[in-house]
């Protein structure tokens, strides 16, 4: 035998939406069998009789009138008849007077992300790399300008895009580029700089860091960091983007010089981009990593490594810091494990300067691949695609050089680990501390030397010196640049430079 | 692609150039010279009985017995089965109605005219809440309502409209979206709207003021009576924007109960269809989604326009049928369907959303690139037929529809 | 389409002579990178156009979606 209690509130107006969703609630109740909070309409009555929700001995409902309120309960006994028509009446006598926060909306879409902001000039793209073409395309004709950390973008793909976005005025930066920092403001995996004068077109991000950051801390400043992408200056793509960045910042009052960091592009290209270079009034520093000397326009000075690019570029003499008294190395090997392969890049042209035998799994022109090499100093790219397959990169997660570190730190041959510490936007909150939790633990006694360099500014969010800070304090040597730190390394191994 | 750029600007300047104008009710008979004895016009893309669901064939056979086509129920669904009755879509014959849509030789027809093209568009009397025949009812009480809208109500509008310069529809939905109605599950400001507007004509032309009245008392007592006003000026927007070569506009969307279609007007008269999804929504007491139909009617060209879940964000009390939303969603549903749409209608805005126009002119490119299909506010009705609504709710379009027409459209401009 | 307005003097001038306004798409943290910067930033909620299914990406693309 179930129970109907039935309750009239005269005069009690509430939306029907907002009664139907109190009517469903209730009727949710233990117990409950069914419950409507209805205007006692005449249609709405005829349905609440249909539903068996009508007592019809009760006298307020008999007089119920479409300006009243009913509210109606049938349960499995009257004690929960009673509980419903409780909570019935409670929800209604305390309204919800906090307004719902609301799910803030994203648009889906770059053409609805233009509606809401209609003044975006940069499409920062890192979608997977088969649709990263797609979505640059429809930024650029939409007038924006596109960067695109996206790789795995295909060659022709990117030279088609390139082109199309010359013909209408708009930059590509990128695909697989990581870093760009334009009018001060870092994108993607960046640093804080100091706004100045010098302008930086980058086939590298590492590369466009190194240099920024040790501008930075030469006391000068960059005016824009503009990124290329890694492949720009293939004869495919013929430096499309490079040449657009030089055209920009020949044109840009606050650029008063230009550097130009990539690896030794094709003849054909180096022609374009140096001739190019040589058109303009400002002067120029080249750095193609890993290049043989190249005839340079009369206004462009060419350098080898990313320490060079900075101290050219700012005028500021070239020196590198006495090394710390290392103790006599045990064993004869550096083992380099780099974040940045443009670091790792720059230090195989320092060995090779130096003599020493060298091989990598990123070789620059002259140096053997590791895989063929069974002897030498070993520097590795662990930013490498045949490491990052599935996991993150090392600048985000540092965690993915462990292992190599740890065999390395317990390697007899091994003399010195070199290792690049590389902060900024982007990158992790502390890989100083991660690097320090894995020397505690593996390092010390009869380990090889630690030598590290930090790639960053005290204004980034990491800080420079509390990383420095942090690898001293692990035991571990930490010299001003990348560059230094091949120095030192080589000088720990008793080689005079 | 150039081509469908250019002809998508036309479709959507057509849009809004509309001007949609309620001029007349007139019998059925007038306003479709074609229609002829035993032809049954009905909501959605074309379907035979034996594929009808249940309130739709509960609806044949009312009207079959409204008609005089049959003394009784049973009869009327033997001649169905028999292929007594010949079926179309309101929308082969400038017509739409909401839910099962009957529309036969003697019902009154409301005529709104797109004064800016010169079309009209038809859709009959909103008969009231509760048991209709547009949710499928056909019992006694629901014919003899339909007689009285035939006798009296339909001829006392369209005498008054025909006294009057007509009522002027592009203003009143403005004033209506800013007092809350999204003209699909909320019609009750233009409702109120077209009775003030109607009012002194109606008594002026009246003959017997207690007929008048009853026939104001009804207009007054039902808060969607303006649904099928919006229909049929819904339907004289869309009209003109069909056959636009290569345009990848939507010209209509509507539903049957079994399947549900959109024309694209690039591809014209071709209908896209898929199985019809069932609502998601609030149910009535005594009733749950085990007694749902699926969806149903031709109001969906409301949201065709740019109104109904299109505009959700004017009326915040509707986002409230979706599952757990709460009403501070709706201006999401509104900013989310203008992911698929090409503009912003000027005229409708939305206060409360800055006084964004509703998104309009569905581009079936980007439903299928975003994978968002357009939103729609809807009633539910009962599975069985002669039961009637049941609840309201909100349902999505299927994709499949959508797809099947671009490939079409691929197909027709020469790409596929 | 050649004919984008560009207000400024020099080349790439709308990109380099006023601050950035980003669009992102893709990795969330660069979003919330950017706003830590108060650089104008809009995130999109990116899904693979047609749900991933390359043969109506070929066809959008065809189309000028």
């Amino acid at each position: 035998m179930s129970a109907i209690l039935n309750q009239v509130r005269q005069g009690f107006y509430m939306d029907s939406v907002a009664l139907m969703r109190l009517s469903r609630t209730i009727a949710g109740l233990p117990g409950v069998q069914e419950a409507a909070l209805m205007m006692a309409t005449p249609a709405n009555l005829e349905i609440m009789d249909d539903a068996g929700l009508l007592d019809g001995s009760a006298p307020d409902t008999a007089s119920a009138a479409g300006g009243d309120l009913l509210i109606a309960v049938r349960a499995d006994d009257l004690a929960a008849a009673e509980a419903a028509m409780t909570a019935a009446t409670d929800e209604l006598d305390c309204p919800n007077t906090l307004p719902g926060e609301g799910t803030a909306w994203k648009p889906r879409t770059i053409r609805a992300a233009q509606k809401s902001m209609p003044d975006a000039n940069l499409a920062l793209i890192s979608v997977p790399g088969v649709f990263a073409a797609a979505e640059a395309r429809k930024a650029i004709r939409r007038g924006m300008h596109a960067m695109i950390f996206s790789d795995n973008v295909a060659l022709e793909e990117e030279a088609e895009l390139k082109r199309e976005a010359r013909d209408l005025g708009r930059l590509v930066m990128g695909p697989d580029c990581g870093t760009a920092i334009i009018g001060g403001v870092p994108l993607a995996f960046a640093n804080v700089v100091p706004s100045g004068s010098i302008g930086i077109v980058g086939a590298s991000g590492t590369g466009t860091q190194e240099v920024s950051c040790l501008v930075a801390q030469l006391g000068h400043g960059i005016s824009h960091a503009i990124g290329v992408g890694g492949r720009d200056l293939k004869s495919e793509v013929g430096g499309i983007s490079t040449l657009m960045a030089i055209d920009a910042l020949d044109a840009d009052p606050g650029t008063e010089q230009i550097v130009l960091i990539s690896k030794p592009p094709p003849d054909d290209v180096a022609a374009l981009v140096l001739d190019r270079l040589g058109q303009s009034s400002k002067p120029a520093t080249v750095c193609f990593l890993g290049a043989d000397a190249l005839s340079m326009p009369a206004n462009a000075t060419q350098v080898f490594t990313l320490k060079d690019a900075a101290h050219v570029a700012t005028g500021e003499a070239p020196a590198t810091p006495a090394a710390p008294d290392f103790p006599a190395p045990s064993g004869t090997q550096v083992a380099g494990f780099f974040a940045g392969g443009t670091l790792c890049a720059e230090a195989q042209v320092i060995m090779r300067r130096a003599g020493e035998a060298v091989a990598s799994n990123a070789p620059i022109p002259g140096v053997p691949d590791v895989d063929g090499a069974n002897q030498g100093h070993r520097l590795l790219d662990l930013g490498d695609d045949e490491f990052t397959q599935g996991r993150p990169h090392p600048m985000i997660d540092p965690g993915v050089r462990d292992a190599a570190l740890i065999a390395a730190l317990g390697d007899p041959d091994v003399a010195v680990v070199l290792i690049d510490n590389v902060i900024g936007y982007g990158a992790h909150a502390d890989p100083a501390g991660h690097l320090a939790g894995v020397l505690a633990a593996h390092g010390g006694g009869k380990a090889p030397l630690v030598i590290a360099s930090v790639t960053g500014t005290e204004a980034d969010p990491q800080g420079r010196t509390r990383q420095v800070a942090t690898l001293e304090a692990a035991g571990i040597a930490v010299a001003p640049s990348n560059a230094d730190a091949v120095e030192w390394a080589l000088r720990a191994l008793g080689r005079a430079s | 692609m150039e081509r469908i750029e250019t002809a998508n600007t036309e479709a959507l300047r057509r849009m809004l150039a509309a001007d949609p104008v309620l001029v007349d009710v007139v019998p059925a008979a007038d306003a479709i010279p074609s229609l002829k004895e035993r032809m049954i016009l009905h909501a959605g893309p074309p379907i035979e009985w034996d594929r009808m669901c249940g309130p739709m064939r509960g609806a044949v056979t009312g009207i079959a017995v409204f008609e005089g086509w049959a003394p009784d129920l049973e009869t009327a669904a033997e001649l169905a089965a028999d292929g007594a009755f010949e079926f179309h879509p309101n929308h082969h014959f400038d017509t739409v109605g909401p839910m099962t849509g009957m529309t036969t030789l003697s019902q009154p027809l409301m005529v709104v005219e797109n004064q800016a093209f010169g079309n009209r568009a038809y859709c009959a009397v909103n008969e009231g809440l509760g048991k209709v025949m547009r949710f499928g009812g056909n019992d006694a009480e629901v014919l003899d309502r339909l007689r009285w809208i035939r006798d009296m109500l339909g001829p006392a509008m369209g005498k008054a409209l025909r006294s009057t310069d007509g009522v002027e529809l592009k203003s009143l939905v403005a004033r209506g979206l800013t007092m809350g109605d999204e003209m699909h599950q909320r019609n009750v400001a233009c409702s109120g709207l077209t009775l003030r507007a109607l009012a002194a004509a109606m008594a002026a032309t009246a003959e017997d003021t207690r007929a008048l009245s009853t026939a104001l008392a009804f207009m007054a007592g039902n808060d969607q009576f303006f649904l099928n006003i919006a229909m049929a000026m819904g339907k004289a927007i869309m009209d003109p924007v069909r056959d636009i070569d290569a345009s990848s506009v939507v010209t209509a969307m509507c539903r049957n109960g079994t399947d549900f279609g959109i024309r694209v007007s690039g591809t014209g008269d071709t209908w896209f269809t898929a199985p019809v999804e069932m609502p998601e929504g609030l149910y009535f007491p005594g009733f749950t989604e085990a007694d749902a139909n699926p969806d149903m009617g031709d109001s969906t060209i409301v949201e065709t326009i740019g109104l109904g879940g299109f505009a959700m964000g004017a009326s915040p009390a509707v986002a409230g049928f979706v599952g757990a939303g709460a009403a501070s969603d709706a201006a999401n549903f509104t900013r989310t369907m203008g992911e698929i749409t090409l503009g912003e209608n000027p005229e409708w805005t939305i206060p409360a959303l800055d006084y964004l126009g509703v998104p309009t002119a569905i581009d079936i490119r980007l439903v299928v690139e975003t994978g968002l299909v357009p939103t729609i506010n809807t009633g539910i009705a009962h599975r069985e037929p002669g039961v009637g609504q049941v609840g309201a709710g909100v349902v999505r379009a299927p994709m499949a529809c959508f797809t099947a027409a671009l490939r079409a459209l691929a197909e027709k401009v020469g790409v596929a | 389409m050649s004919d984008i307005p560009n207000p400024y003097a020099t080349p790439l001038g709308d990109l380099l002579d006023r601050p950035p306004a980003v669009i992102n798409v893709g990795l969330e943290g660069f979003s919330d990178e950017l706003r830590q910067q108060d650089v104008e930033c809009v995130h999109v909620d990116w899904a693979p156009p047609a749900g991933g299914d390359p043969e109506l990406a070929r066809l959008l693309s065809k189309l000028g979606s």
